[in-house]
């Protein structure tokens, strides 16, 4: 394989539910070796896209090849070459955790003797050795999940699709499986993953996609996204409760742009401290005021929108 | 640690060693608990025979047979029983453990990411069913056996043809499993179940059913399934048992077909 042909390549790829449309044709590439993120709220269509690329679900118009190589004609020569980590965790109740890598293992045709080292190894990666000959459900979400990745390991996949991979999980697991992916991604494995965390977006991916109602709304790496669409620095500024909306007013034109939450006023600029003093300067008294760098967060929201999605 | 000097870990032998992975999970998943399951599967069709073969054979006494064969009524039972013991058995595995992995442990979800497509796992799945069915025919046609109903020779030769009945119950379990909503639905598949099991020429002649009832009995899977073994059992000639293997076959073919196509169908979303 030549490293300049992309590994997953889709154009124009669609996928409709009936008369709704999760996926209104994307045009994405995944390289060899790039950690690749989706990004969007719940509905964006990135699980859709996700079961796409993992060949379980067949598009419904668009071009799509993963490894070169067409996912309805070839779907179980490209899934012997795939590592999937669901959304939501399908590990199997009725046998133990060293049984569910085993198992899995023999699916994709590993001999048995080859099944259980590399489920010894595994379980050594994603520190679950000690809960080895445990059942599943005792498990943490955490544990879980982390097996979800042990087991997507398991036929040692070119490409690892993670669908949400820290969802619900608490800040220390969260770490956990963070560092566990950027090891895999040092070691060259491709990473294709989705989440709406901004900080594992900005943490893991080198490249990303962010979508919404079915569409890519912006492409490019954290950084760029940050530049292109937001300013360096987010001023938060807070005011008495209902004067909010008379100091607002007052703050046009400063900086590139100037947003108005219920509970705070955003100002986008390049300069957070010479921006404060400005306000200072109009004579204004904030309650509060936060200067931070910019963070793909406000991207996100920017481009996205606020209104909530469910 | 997880390198990547390892060679791809992959071989592509295709389809029988897709199945017979899935049927491996199962053996990974026999705990003790299971055991009881097989045991109860057993029990209930010998129970059967003492008590209506045995019990209620004592009151019918003997029975003359279409062909002018006499056989004690016991000797008449104890085929449908070994006949609808592998019905019963090849349902159970193919229809509520089945359904159960499908729709509530989303098990096949996580399968169907793996090289295994759906008809290698209603393959496995079936001749997982089989090696259970088996098990309950091989310990009934022992009992049978003992209690000199048949005689050795020819319990070898309903042993096959026991399997084959539980290969098409099993096939026909799953393609009506991947139609079911949910538990409720069970209930109506447990009525059909048992009015096969009542109505099929095992307690009673079809022979002696009105003819258009007789037609539709001798329709339907049980009654071919204990005409069969009963034929083999008793050492009748004839033919006819070619048509009760053809239909069973063809029975087998359509079950796993539309088992995985709607496999496919619910799982490729």
């Amino acid at each position: 394989m030549t490293t300049a042909q992309p590994l997953i390549q889709a154009r124009g790829l669609v996928k409709r539910f009936g008369d709704f449309t999760a996926v209104d044709g994307i045009d994405v590439e995944v390289r060899p070796g790039e950690a690749f993120g989706f990004l969007g709220p719940n509905g964006a269509g990135k699980s859709s896209t996700m079961r796409m690329v993992g060949c379980i679900s067949p598009p419904s118009g668009g071009e799509l090849r993963i490894l070169g190589m067409d996912p309805v004609r070839d779907g179980p020569a490209i899934r012997a070459r795939l590592g999937v980590c669901p959304q939501l965790d399908n590990l199997d109740p009725e046998l133990t955790v060293r049984e569910n890598l085993t198992t899995y293992a023999r699916y994709f045709g590993i001999p048995r003797r080859v099944a259980r080292e590399r489920a010894a190894e595994l379980l050594d990666f994603v520190q679950l050795t000690e809960r080895a000959d445990s059942k599943v459900e005792p498990l943490s979400g955490g544990m879980k999940r982390r097996l979800t990745i042990a087991r997507a390991l398991v036929n040692n996949p070119e490409i690892v699709l993670l669908d949400e991979p820290t969802t619900g999980l608490d800040p220390q697991a969260r770490h956990l499986v963070w560092e566990r992916l950027f090891r895999l991604k040092q070691q060259g494995v491709t990473l294709v993953l989705t989440t709406h965390y901004m900080d594992e977006a900005e943490q893991l991916c080198d490249r990303l996609v962010v979508m919404d109602g079915g569409r890519i709304v912006a492409e490019g790496s954290p950084r760029a996204l940050i530049e292109q669409h937001s300013t360096r620095e987010v001023v938060e500024l807070r005011f008495a409760a209902d004067s909010q909306e008379a100091f607002a007013g007052k703050l046009d034109g400063l900086g590139e742009r100037v947003e108005v939450l219920p509970d705070r006023i955003l100002l986008y600029v390049a300069d957070g401290d010479a921006a404060v003093a400005e306000v200072t300067a109009l004579g204004l008294v904030p309650a509060s005021v936060l200067v931070r760098r910019s963070s793909l967060e406000d991207v996100f929201l920017h481009l996205t929108g606020r209104t909530l999605v469910d | 640690m997880v390198g990547l000097v390892l060679p791809r870990l992959v071989s592509f032998e295709g389809a029988p060693r897709r199945s017979a992975s899935v049927a491996e999970r199962n053996l990974a998943a026999l705990k003790s608990a299971y055991w009881l399951v097989l045991i109860s599967g057993f029990l209930e069709p010998v129970l059967y025979l003492f008590s209506i073969g045995i019990g209620v054979g004592a009151l019918v006494g003997d029975l003359t047979l279409p062909g002018g064969r006499v056989v004690s009524y016991a000797g008449f039972v104890a085929p449908a029983m070994l006949a609808s013991s592998a019905m019963t058995g090849a349902l159970a595995e193919t229809t509520f453990n089945f359904f159960g992995k499908m729709k509530y442990m989303k098990l096949y979800d996580g399968i169907i990411a793996t090289p295994v497509q759906p008809f290698e796992i209603a393959l496995g799945e079936l001749g997982w069913a089989m090696i259970r069915g088996s098990l309950y025919s091989a310990a009934f046609l022992v009992v049978m056996v003992g209690m000199d109903l048949t005689s050795v020779g020819r319990a070898a030769t309903a042993f096959p043809a026991a399997v084959l009945v539980g290969f098409a119950f099993g096939a026909l379990g799953m393609a009506v499993a991947t139609f079911m909503r949910s538990w409720q639905d069970f209930d109506l598949m447990g009525s059909a179940q048992f009015t096969l099991f009542l109505f099929s020429g095992t307690f009673v002649p079809a022979e002696a059913y009105p003819a258009v009832l007789r037609w539709v009995v001798e329709l339907t899977p049980l009654y071919r399934s204990v005409h069969l073994i009963r034929g083999i059992s008793v050492g009748a000639t004839g033919w006819s048992w070619l048509l009760d293997v053809a239909y069973l076959l063809v029975l087998t073919g359509v079950g796993l077909l539309v088992a995985s196509r709607r496999m496919g169908r619910l799982l490729y979303k």
